[in-house]
């Protein structure tokens, strides 16, 4: 009887090229597989390494084709995906760039892989209309501060400890060397197409009160809090004018 | 069993969706009949992708492709990618459901191919029992797709095409028969493509597929045919496509090209090839 052969051998043959041919495969005509075993393992190889080099724009600008091939070997191997649903791949792509020591020199670079995550999670949440700048000026400033600011789905808030902000201008539209500051990024999606704005300081504060759910009045509060001279027009303006709120509310 | 047809796709051209060809498919389509996309890219919440199937399923009948979902995997169906197919299915409502006799999920880690089983009675068992699951969970028929084979497994006991043929009358489910995996199978493991197509449950068909292939050698020199979706379907591939429409008459014919996308006129060059085998075929 010929013997059989488990998915969990298949499995463990695939991403560790030097591992041998499973045994019980063949050419067809009695003969060993050989490397025709390899043509799956170049599959989901290139499959994976075409993933990460779609899935990361600004990584793949800032290191190009070959160094970012160089991260996403290793990276496959220690993380295949977990979901067919392959636009999600490389969640894990921020750690593992943490530890990745041929390139633990440019400690922004885990940074800049969880902005072209949040990029593509952006891209793919759901639709929101707007908030009517109208609405708010509309409003007495009685009700402003109790008003609960709903933001839409597409937006994301990206704190981080580099010029996050600059390094994607530097990437993908060229721009001044970054200044060492610490800059903290909002996603927003008017249509269909993710785009980055710099964050006023305490600008990412405001923004997660309000994403828990926080009043306009608390979620100012904590920008304070963070950032004692937080601008709040400047906030508040640059939500509106960038699409990142979807509804308002005012509790009775 | 089920009240409609496994496939609804006219017996026309079509073409596989990518979105650089938007523009150009809404406005000059022709010869392209219908449609078809990969279901796990219409997966998100929402955004461009979405909007954009849901404008070209105003105008084009849509067959919805699955890749994922590992109906040849020796662990349970996915529930939440089940849930996943069932909602795109509910509110697109496509002209076909269609998947891979292969696997891609083990454990929970996801290969982003369509790896091969051996075909056996066990492996029958379960296939057809995941194909009874997918139907239940969908509430429609679908479509299970012949692989491209690059080797062969010892403990194989039954010709490809009578495992699918038994798929389909256990399941009541249709068969895809992609005329490319035909040719780089046999190919690859020494047969005879003729005799596969002439073997194959030719009622049961609801749609074809070609691509393009890539060659390489195995490790006595001899042709390794690889499934690229890369380039133009080959000359050997239309003429075995010709063949198979004279025995079965005309059947909605996809082309796949999925990396190296060209533009639009030549992928559209390759739909007016297939229209054209389409017209020689015996009505």
């Amino acid at each position: 009887m010929s013997p059989v052969l488990t998915q969990l051998d298949f499995r463990a043959a695939m991403l560790r090229p030097e591992a041998p041919v499973p045994e019980g495969l063949g050419d067809g005509r009695g003969g060993p597989a050989g490397r025709r075993f390899s043509v799956y393992r170049n599959n989901v190889a290139v499959g994976l390494t075409e993933a990460v080099l779609e899935g990361f724009p600004t990584l793949r600008a800032l290191l190009g084709d070959e160094n970012l091939r160089g991260v996403a070997a290793p990276f496959l191997r220690a993380h295949p995906p977990s979901s067919p649903l392959m636009f999600r791949y490389g969640a894990a792509l921020p750690g593992f760039l943490k530890g990745f020591a041929p390139l633990a020199h440019l400690g922004y670079l885990p940074d800049v892989a969880r902005l072209d995550l949040c990029l593509r999670a952006s891209y793919h949440a759901a639709d929101a209309t707007p908030l009517d700048p109208a609405r708010l000026s509309a409003l007495p400033p009685e009700d402003l501060g109790r008003a609960r600011l709903r933001l839409a789905p597409p937006v994301r808030i990206l704190r981080s400890d580099w010029p996050l902000w600059q390094i994607w201008q530097l990437a993908h539209h060229d721009g001044p060397p970054p200044q060492p500051v610490a800059q903290d990024i909002l996603i927003t999606r008017p249509g269909y197409d993710p785009r980055p704005y710099l964050l006023p300081a305490g600008g990412a504060g405001f923004l997660e009160a309000l994403g828990q759910g926080q009043s306009a009045e608390m979620a100012s509060e904590a920008a304070l809090a963070e950032a004692p001279g937080a601008d709040l027009a400047a906030i508040l303006g640059l939500l509106l004018q960038s699409g990142a709120l979807m509804s308002l509310e005012i509790p009775s | 069993m089920f009240d409609q047809s496994p496939s609804r796709l006219p017996a026309l051209p079509g073409v596989g969706f990518k979105a650089q060809h938007y523009a150009a498919i809404l406005q000059e389509p022709a010869p392209v009949g219908w449609l078809e996309v990969h279901a796990e890219n219409y997966m998100g919440e929402g955004g461009r992708p979405i909007a954009m199937l849901r404008h070209l399923a105003e105008r084009f009948p849509v067959s919805v492709h699955g890749v994922g979902l590992s109906i040849g995997g020796e662990g349970a169906l996915d529930r939440d990618h089940l849930a996943r197919l069932r909602h795109l299915c509910d509110w697109l409502d496509p002209a076909s459901f269609s998947e891979h006799l292969a696997w891609s999920t083990h454990d929970s880690a996801y290969f982003n191919d369509l790896l091969p089983l051996p075909y056996t009675a066990a492996t029958l068992t379960r296939v057809a029992d995941h194909v009874d699951q997918v139907q239940e969970a969908l509430g429609r028929p679908m479509l299970l797709e012949n692989p491209s084979s690059y080797l062969s497994f010892d403990e194989s006991e039954m010709a490809e095409t009578d495992f699918l043929r038994e798929v389909a009358r256990r399941t009541g489910c249709g068969l895809l028969l992609d005329v490319n995996n035909v040719f780089v199978s046999a190919v690859n493991l020494g047969l005879d493509p003729r005799a596969y197509v002439r073997d194959f449950p030719l009622a049961q068909i609801g749609e074809i597929h070609l691509g393009g292939h890539d060659e390489d050698e195995d490790d006595a020199g001899r042709p390794l045919l690889i499934d690229s979706h890369g380039r133009e379907v080959a000359d050997p591939v239309w003429a075995l496509l010709d063949h198979l429409l004279a025995l079965s008459g005309p059947k909605p014919v996809l082309i796949e090209w999925d990396n190296d996308v060209p533009d639009w006129p030549v992928l559209a060059a390759e739909a007016s090839r297939a229209e054209a085998a389409l017209q020689r075929a015996p009505a």
